[in-house]
């Protein structure tokens, strides 16, 4: 007996629409957790970003994928559960709506409704009935004539479909519901659980070595999962997210990747990603061919296959080895892969080069900001919709961490192609120590064969103690000459440029900076500090003729691009103190080789939510625009009485009982007054 | 006093077939749209593939339809579409003629035609609150002329931009739905449409103030972005956005947001009312409320639609129809709140204050899925960011 009026209670509570709206306000704010906090992200950065403290907490009430953990799951349960109730509490209810014409209803609850009219009836029964019917037939009313005791009545009724729409609408819930949980990875969850199944956490170990507990069959019954490959490669198994690890998905086929197409516009915005495909299926070996773009799947066996990113696959590269300190006369040549490491030895020192992504454009946006104050300009802008923005290709680029044996890793970014400022050409080189930090860029001018090599080698005579008194020598004979310096000065001219040349090469303008702060008083050293620059000027100048010298070469003659280049490469062999490494890697050439992320997915529940979704926006549609109107007209020797109910009680009932009473008020009255207006 | 009281052209309530109500004004409207389909189907058709053929029959019918049910719009469509044509004449070929020809630099460019736009709806707000607080039909029915003349703008704006892609470059062209800019424009042209429409169904034009000062903070903000972030200029689409689901997902949530935005500015305006604030320039109580009701409703048919739309884009593009991105979730929430808001209004028969209260609560949470899902949060949907 108690149990019966618990189960009652309950069953009462479930089904009723403040346990639901209770439930879409819940599910509503839960989701909200999901969309502030990155779903999905590898626990790693989780761990970071909460601390150990808060990291195992909200691990266990699974934050870190809201929308697949258990409570969620209930309460998802829990509304398909109310939903379910709640049509099986209202299907008998509304089923004997729409067959039922209501037309046991009482005279006296007639006469109590909002909207009845009781006129007087001037023409026989019959007649008045005929006119009636039609009247309701032609207003798409269907209808139901009943003898009574005290008269006769026509119980008229439209519009039943609103009450499927009910129907429709709630049904779909549940189906929608149903078809997401068959694509949901609930199974997999409960295998894990169980112990059945196991997460692989390891992250770099081959496919052979994952154990039987950590892979899907090819079954599965559902499964979303990536690929990542380069080209030319051939993949049989997919990679499955699952909280701390993966699981590995093996696929009923094989993906080889023929080729990967990028496109860009002249923006500089992509404008096709696409990779050639050829699907062999391991049961009965039938190849199908294929490109698989973005918005355009290809689908095999029952699994779709998307594209979903790309990259560098490994490239083969060719760089140079140049020496900041120019010891070599010419560089070292280096091959390597991208993304792969390999060992380098520099000064006898064992490194290891961890090579990045090769890119093979880099389109920079290279509009300086427009002035803010400047109205007109704006003016013009906001009439034009063609986007005048200068956007360049600078070429391709690779980056790489160098770490040395204590696995400190300093980590570069070098260009390919020269960099063109001001009718000067530069190879650029970035450089950082942390991955937080931008890059600070090197800039290495290039000769007038567009080498490094012209500055290397006056880096090279630079840094060369042995050099340093003959371009002392030279610099001061030609300012003995020009008259900028008398000959009883000369002696002491030339030391004080051995000493600032001594002094840059220790360590650049930096070096200069920090003797002038130690050891000239604040108010010369900007004084000592010009004349250390124009020393430095006139110095580089015949050390650039020096290195020519000795490579035997012939000297530049001198002009104004000369000049710059000269300074920028005092301004280059400043920046190398300070560039981590004695070396320079120039790329000089790679062969591309790149890679596709794919996404492949099987889900059988895709069928049945669309069918849901057909069924809601049905539903939606007959709940809101189908009125269920209902007429009761009785009929008695002088009267007449008509009564009307609707599903909505708005302005448009009220104008249509308007319009029903005035026509059978009519009918009433004669009987050959068209009734239509 | 609760009648509102129906404009007298509104078909007679349950009358018989729909079609014997046509008359011959119908009938040439719908010659003329079906025409018109014809011949850019006969022009274009090799450039669309099957499902584009699809969307512009759908859109002839759709357009059909909406002309025989209101029917202001049969006139409203052919004149905008005739304007939006001779800017595109005027344009020829030549993407320059734009800032030299004399109609395009100040009328018809799209860029111009925006900018009418927006000039127009300030004005109409602006008449719109002379009207309601003097109590002047005339300034009412003025205001609500340059409301329609702001959304003959945007439909000037919108096909001349759409040709103007196509000059800038045969790839780069494409239907001006694509970002936050241009989905900008049409939320303030369907708001206004929307508008209209129940501005004429209700036959009072006291509404106005309030649902065109939401257009008019939508107008503010193209401003903002056209000259401060130069959003307008027109961009080729990057391949997740190439796509015939662009062109049926976008506007269909627009209908959406548009009507939910009208249903929270009806709900001010309720809650003023019902504070003896502006209460006796207002239409009833009892319309504002049922006005909004109806805007929710279809507000809500369109979301739902717009929603399943792109759940099915999603599984063509992002590999499944559901991936608890932060737009979908921020959408699922959106139709969450308001199915809670028809279920308490239809089954619970909620009125009043609180339903008020909730639908312009409804419009702070739209807002966020709309705007600050992009702004604050990442994911997959990261087209429109600001």
């Amino acid at each position: 007996m108690r149990r019966l009026s618990f189960g009652r209670a309950l069953y009462e509570l479930l089904s009723s629409m403040r346990f639901a709206i209770s439930l879409l306000t819940l599910l509503a704010i839960a989701s909200i957790i999901g969309t502030v906090l990155q779903q999905n992200q590898p626990y790693t950065s989780y761990a970071v970003e909460f601390g150990d403290f808060w990291f195992r907490p909200f691990e266990w009430l699974g934050l870190y994928d809201v929308y697949h953990a258990g409570w969620f799951i209930i309460m998802l349960g829990f509304l398909v559960g109310s939903t379910s109730l709640c049509i099986y509490r209202h299907l008998p209810g509304i089923l004997r709506d729409i067959r039922s014409y209501r037309e046991q209803a009482a005279l006296k609850s007639l006469r109590a409704m909002a909207h009845q009219q009781e006129i007087a009836l001037q023409q026989p029964v019959e007649g008045a009935l005929t006119q009636a019917e039609q009247w309701l037939t032609a207003q798409g009313y269907r209808h139901k004539r009943v003898v009574r005791d005290e008269g006769v009545m026509l119980a008229a009724k439209k519009g039943s479909l609103q009450r499927l729409g009910y129907l429709f609408a709630h049904a779909a819930i549940v189906v929608i519901c149903i078809g997401g949980l068959l694509d949901g990875n609930l199974p997999l969850k409960l295998q894990s659980l169980l112990g059945i199944k196991e997460v692989e956490t390891r992250n770099t170990v081959p496919v052979s070595e994952i154990g039987e507990k950590s892979k899907l069959t090819p079954s599965n019954l559902s499964f979303r999962g990536v690929i990542d490959m380069p080209e030319g490669e051939t993949r049989d198994v997919a990679w499955l997210n699952a909280g701390p690890g993966y699981y590995v998905q093996e696929l009923p086929f094989a993906i080889k990747l023929n080729k990967f197409h990028v496109e860009h516009y002249s923006t500089g915005q992509p404008k096709l990603f696409a990779s050639d495909i050829e699907v062999t299926s391991k049961a009965s070996g039938k190849v199908t061919k294929g490109t698989v773009k973005v918005n355009h799947p290809l689908i095999v066996d029952g699994v779709a296959i998307y594209q979903s990113s790309f990259g560098d696959g490994g490239s083969p590269l060719k760089l140079a080895v140049w020496d900041w300190l120019g010891a070599a006369p010419r560089p070292q040549e280096l091959a390597a892969v991208s993304l792969a490491s390999q060992a380098f030895r520099w000064g006898g020192q064992p490194l290891t080069l961890e090579f990045g992504e090769l890119r093979p454009f880099n389109i920079e946006n290279l509009e300086a900001e427009p002035e803010i104050s400047d109205f007109g300009r704006r003016m013009q802008d906001a009439r034009q919709v063609k986007a005048d923005k200068k956007v360049k290709n600078v070429g391709p680029s690779i980056q790489f961490k160098v770490r040395d044996a204590q696995g400190q890793a300093v980590e570069y970014l070098n260009y390919l192609s020269p960099f063109e400022d001001g009718g000067r050409f530069y190879l650029m080189s970035g450089m950082r120590r942390t991955v937080a930090a931008p890059f600070a860029f090197v800039r290495i001018p290039l000769d007038a064969e567009f080498s490094p090599q012209g500055f290397m080698q006056i880096s090279a005579v630079l840094h060369d103690p042995a050099a340093w008194p003959e371009i002392a020598r030279r610099t001061a004979a030609k300012a003995e000459r020009d008259g900028a310096i008398s000959p009883a000065y000369r002696k002491e001219f030339e030391q004080s440029l051995v000493w600032v040349l001594q002094r840059f090469a220790d360590g650049g303008f930096t070096a200069l900076q920090s003797f002038l702060d130690e050891r000239v008083p604040k108010d010369k050293q900007e004084a000592v500090g010009q004349t250390y620059i124009k020393l430095l000027q006139g110095a580089v100048l015949d050390a650039a003729d020096l290195s020519r010298q000795r490579a035997n070469l012939a000297p530049v003659e001198f002009n104004d691009s000369y000049y710059r280049f000269l300074m920028d490469s005092l301004v280059a062999v400043s920046a190398s103190f300070d560039y981590g490494h004695g070396f320079y890697l120039q790329p000089v050439g790679f062969e591309e080789r790149k890679s596709s992320g794919f996404q492949v997915t099987r889900s059988p529940g895709q069928p049945l939510v669309y069918l849901g979704s057909l069924l809601l926006v049905l539903g939606i549609f007959c709940m809101f625009y189908i009125r269920e109107n209902r007429i009761w007209v009785w009929v008695q020797e002088g009267r007449l009485l008509l009564a009307f109910s609707s599903n909505r009680r708005d302005a448009q009932t009220e104008q249509e009982f308007a319009a029903h009473s005035a026509a059978l008020g009519s009918l009433a009255g004669t009987d050959k007054e068209e009734q239509h207006d | 006093m609760t009648n509102p009281g129906y404009a007298t052209t509104l078909p007679q309530a349950g009358n018989a077939p729909f079609w014997r109500g046509l008359k011959l004004s119908d009938h040439l409207y719908a010659l003329f749209i079906l025409a018109v389909a014809g011949v850019v189907f006969q022009r274009y058709h090799a450039a669309m593939d099957v499902y584009e053929h699809a969307i512009l029959a759908g859109s002839a019918l759709s357009l059909v339809a909406l002309g025989w049910f209101w029917k202001p719009v049969r006139l409203f469509f052919p004149l905008a579409g005739l304007l939006a044509l001779g800017g595109i004449a005027l344009y020829g070929d030549d993407l320059g003629r734009g800032q030299t020809a004399f109609w395009l630099k100040y009328v018809l460019a799209s860029q111009s035609a925006a900018m009418w736009m927006c000039v127009l709806f300030f004005l109409a707000t602006a008449i719109y609150w002379v009207g309601l607080l003097r109590r002047s039909n005339t300034a009412d029915a003025i205001a609500s002329g340059l409301t329609w003349a702001a959304a003959g703008a945007a439909v000037v704006w919108f096909f001349v931009r759409w040709y103007e892609g196509y000059l800038i470059g045969p790839d780069v062209g494409h239907v001006p739905v694509s970002n936050l800019y241009e989905v900008f424009i049409m939320f303030c042209f369907i708001t206004a449409m929307m508008y209209l429409y129940y501005e004429q169904r209700f036959a009072t034009r006291r509404m106005g103030a309030f649902v065109l000062l939401i257009i008019s903070a939508a107008v503010g903000f193209i401003l903002w972005y056209t000259f401060d972030r130069q959003a307008h200029e027109i961009q080729p689409l990057i391949p997740a956005l190439q796509s015939w689901w662009m062109k049926i997902h976008v506007p269909a949530n627009f209908v959406g947001y548009g009507a939910f935005a009208m249903a929270a500015m009806l709900g001010v305006a309720q809650l003023l009312a019902s504070r003896g604030i502006l209460t006796s320039h207002l239409p009833s109580y009892e319309t504002l409320g049922e006005v909004m009701y109806k805007a929710i409703a279809v507000g809500f048919l369109f979301f739902t639609i717009a929603t399943i739309l792109g759940a099915m884009w999603a599984a063509d593009a992002w590999g499944g129809y559901w991936s608890w991105d932060p737009k979908e979730t921020w959408a699922l929430i959106v139709w969450l709140n308001y199915a809670a808001w028809l279920h308490v209004r239809l089954v619970k028969g909620w009125r009043g204050d609180i339903l008020a209260w909730w639908s312009v609560v409804g419009l702070l949470v739209t807002t966020f899925a709309f705007l600050g899902v992009n702004m604050f949060l990442s994911g997959l949907h990261s087209y429109g960011t600001l």
